[in-house]
């Protein structure tokens, strides 16, 4: 305790003048790596309109299928509070901005051909697809632009966020109660929307200026499907990351395999298909962002 | 005067089509006068009661009896001729579609075996084509196709006895323009019930709850050179495309009641648990498949005629190209099952799907899951 009082300029030798060493040090390999490059040139005309989310501590309804014991049951709640704030797409990537992708050779073709694209949001792209633009943009930029997890989705898209809850008794024995209520509650929303993609800003902005969240496209999120067992007594048993198959969220949640760019209902699974695939991005802005664009640069994806 | 009794717009479509199948009409023609019989003296048939049902639209059935409740009666229809642009799937593609009474396929009509079907067919003036009916339950000229042919602004009256028990189809079948009509959508059914209901064919009364009639309908929308659907302004106008794609055999839509999706979602067909379901399945124009995913058929008339013992628990049924089906059911288990054309890229990829919503109570013995899917 007395030792630390004693020498204080001792002290100062000892952890001042490394640190220094080591930032002159840092600050050389960074330069020479190119972390301080300058934005690459007309980065500026790449740079999409975004909107910033603040922090908050909000709750949604979790992702993935909530298994207890053999019957399939709502997922729970989760409360999750967000310190930093998120900068993501304003609108979802449009046809036109998707376009300059595919034809720098950036970008697979989209599935479906607009016959009048003036202002649409890009459809009939897969996961795959949308990773690829996110890529293309990110060297366009500069930046760190990433698809959104299903969290990140609910942060930004707030009220607009669905809750697919069936509202069952989670004690009944009955699973067609589940499948009844997932069918009813999708073919009631389904009935009301137009399916053909409108131009963005039809669907109108949410409490932080977000727009077209959960209009008729599903977007495409980084969050891998997920099957969580649950004991009895409610309490988590294991959970099973289905990779390969990611979260699209909408007016509902719809677990969808990567490559699928025009989903479809299928025989077995009888649930409203999504109307449309699209995406929007996110935004890095933490102090490691530079690394990241490094790293993706040097061909290093995380 | 009343025979040509055409708009102008009718008679330029009439001469373009004229023009491209000229050949065809009058081999038409001449084979429909071969086949027309001389009007004979009717039958008295004054002492007999008449009915007149309302038609409903499909899946829908009108209400009937399922036992004769009494001696053959005249059942008098009306069908109206309606040319209309329907939409058929959820990217907006269009078809000029042909209908009876307005809807793809057109309604369905229940007598029993021996009753007098009596069907006033009108073709209002705001139509562009010529129309007749061909019922596949009638018998002589052409299924009355002979004695129907009305141009816009026409109507006519067939009374045919209906001698055969079974589902039939009906269709429209012009002179040289047959496959056109029928594959835009001018076809529906008619059930012929026998007169003491429908039975196992050993004696057991087979009583269905609940009926529904699903029509299966092939769409051949020509695309352009983007490979987007292409819309027309008018019949006429889609003709020689719509032909050339006829020709490929190669349907861009396989559907049930008129487009993709449309006994689907708020529209699906529903039931309970323990009750007896007949679905009457019509092809006018190809072979169908039709199965029903989580259950059976427990006794199929794939061929859709009342007479033959029905097939016990089938999986899938065969209905060949011009002919109705139907299959019994009793639901034993509640969820959504999918009815599906089982060649699964004409359901899934082309729209041949329905959905059932069945209520009640989940039967453990049926089904249980022993493991949910997991990987550990």
């Amino acid at each position: 305790m007395s030792a630390t009082n004693k020498n204080p300029a001792f002290s100062l030798l000892q952890t001042a003048l490394p640190l220094a060493l080591l930032s002159a040090l840092a600050v050389g390999i960074f330069h020479q790596a190119g972390i301080f490059a300058a934005p690459p040139p007309a980065a500026a005309l790449y740079e999409p309109q975004t909107v910033i989310i603040p922090p908050r501590t909000f709750q949604y309804r979790a992702d993935g299928e909530f298994i207890r014991g053999v019957h399939p049951v709502d997922a729970p709640m989760r409360t999750v509070s967000r310190r930093h704030a998120l900068t993501v797409m304003k609108y979802q990537v449009t046809v036109t901005e998707y376009d300059v992708c595919v034809m720098e050779g950036g970008c697979a073709p989209a599935a479906t051909i607009a016959a009048t694209s003036a202002g649409l949001p890009v459809t009939g792209v897969s996961h795959d697809d949308a990773v690829a633009y996110a890529r293309w943009l990110s060297e366009k930029t500069g930046e760190q632009w990433t698809l959104p997890s299903d969290e990140d989705l609910a942060f930004a898209a707030g009220k607009r966020f669905p809750d697919d809850a069936s509202g069952l008794d989670p004690d009944n024995r009955n699973p067609a109660l589940k499948w009844i209520a997932d069918y009813e509650r999708e073919a009631a929303s389904r009935s009301k929307r137009d399916p053909a993609p409108r131009p963005i800003g039809s669907f109108g902005e949410n409490e932080y200026g977000l727009a077209d969240f959960a209009g008729n496209i599903w977007e495409w999120t980084s969050t891998c499907h997920r099957r969580v067992h649950l004991y009895a007594n409610g309490s988590q048993k294991g959970v099973e990351i289905i990779c390969g198959v990611n979260v699209a969220v909408g007016p509902h949640r719809s677990p969808t395999s990567a490559f699928i760019r025009d989903p479809r209902g299928g025989g077995c699974s009888v649930g409203t298909p999504p109307d449309n695939l699209g995406f929007r991005l996110v935004k890095t802005t933490g102090w490691y962002a530079p690394v990241l664009n490094l790293l993706r640069g040097r061909g290093v994806t995380l | 005067m009343t025979q040509f009794n055409l708009t102008r717009r009718s008679m330029l479509a009439g001469a373009a089509i004229a023009g491209a199948i000229g050949p065809l009409v009058t081999a038409s023609f001449a084979h429909a006068n071969e086949e027309v019989a001389p009007v004979t003296t009717p039958t008295d048939l004054s002492a007999l009661q008449r009915v007149k049902v309302d038609l409903v639209k499909p899946p829908f059935v009108h209400a009937h009896t399922q036992k004769a409740d009494g001696p053959p009666k005249i059942v008098e229809f009306t069908l109206t001729i309606q040319e209309k642009k329907m939409v058929i799937d959820d990217s907006g593609t269009e078809v000029h579609a042909m209908t009876f009474d307005g809807s793809v396929p057109g309604p369905m009509m229940v007598v029993h075996q021996n009753d007098y079907v009596e069907l006033t067919l009108i073709n209002p003036d705001t139509n562009e084509l010529q129309h007749n009916i061909d019922f596949h339950s009638a018998t002589g000229a052409l299924g009355g196709g002979a004695l129907t042919v009305v141009n816009p602004g026409e109507k006519a009256v067939l009374r045919f006895k209906a001698t055969k028990a079974g589902v039939f189809v009906y269709h429209c079948a012009p002179p040289g323009m047959v496959p056109w009509h029928v594959t835009s959508g001018m076809n529906g059914a008619i059930m012929v019930l026998p007169r003491e209901g429908l039975t196992d064919g050993h004696g057991k009364d087979l009583t269905y709850d609940r009926i529904y009639y699903v029509g299966e309908q092939d769409f051949y929308i020509p695309r352009d050179e983007a490979g987007n659907f292409k819309k027309y302004d008018s019949l006429g106008e889609s003709y020689s495309d719509t032909l050339e794609v006829m020709r490929t055999l190669t349907p861009s839509h396989v559907v049930f009641n008129g487009a993709v999706g449309a006994l689907t979602g708020e529209n699906a067909m529903t039931a309970a648990v323990g009750e007896k379901v007949l679905i009457v399945h019509s092809q006018a124009n190809r072979d169908t498949r039709p199965h029903l995913i989580g259950g059976h058929g427990d006794y199929v008339w794939a061929t859709g005629k009342f007479r033959n013992p029905p097939d016990l628990d089938q999986e899938t049924w065969f209905i060949p190209g011009g002919t109705a089906g139907a299959a019994f059911y009793t639901f034993e288990q509640p969820g959504i099952y999918a009815y599906v054309n089982h060649n699964l890229i004409e359901a899934f990829e082309l729209g041949a799907a329905a959905h059932f919503k069945v209520t009640g109570d989940w039967n453990d013995d049926l089904m249980t899951a022993i493991v949910s899917p997991t990987g550990t």
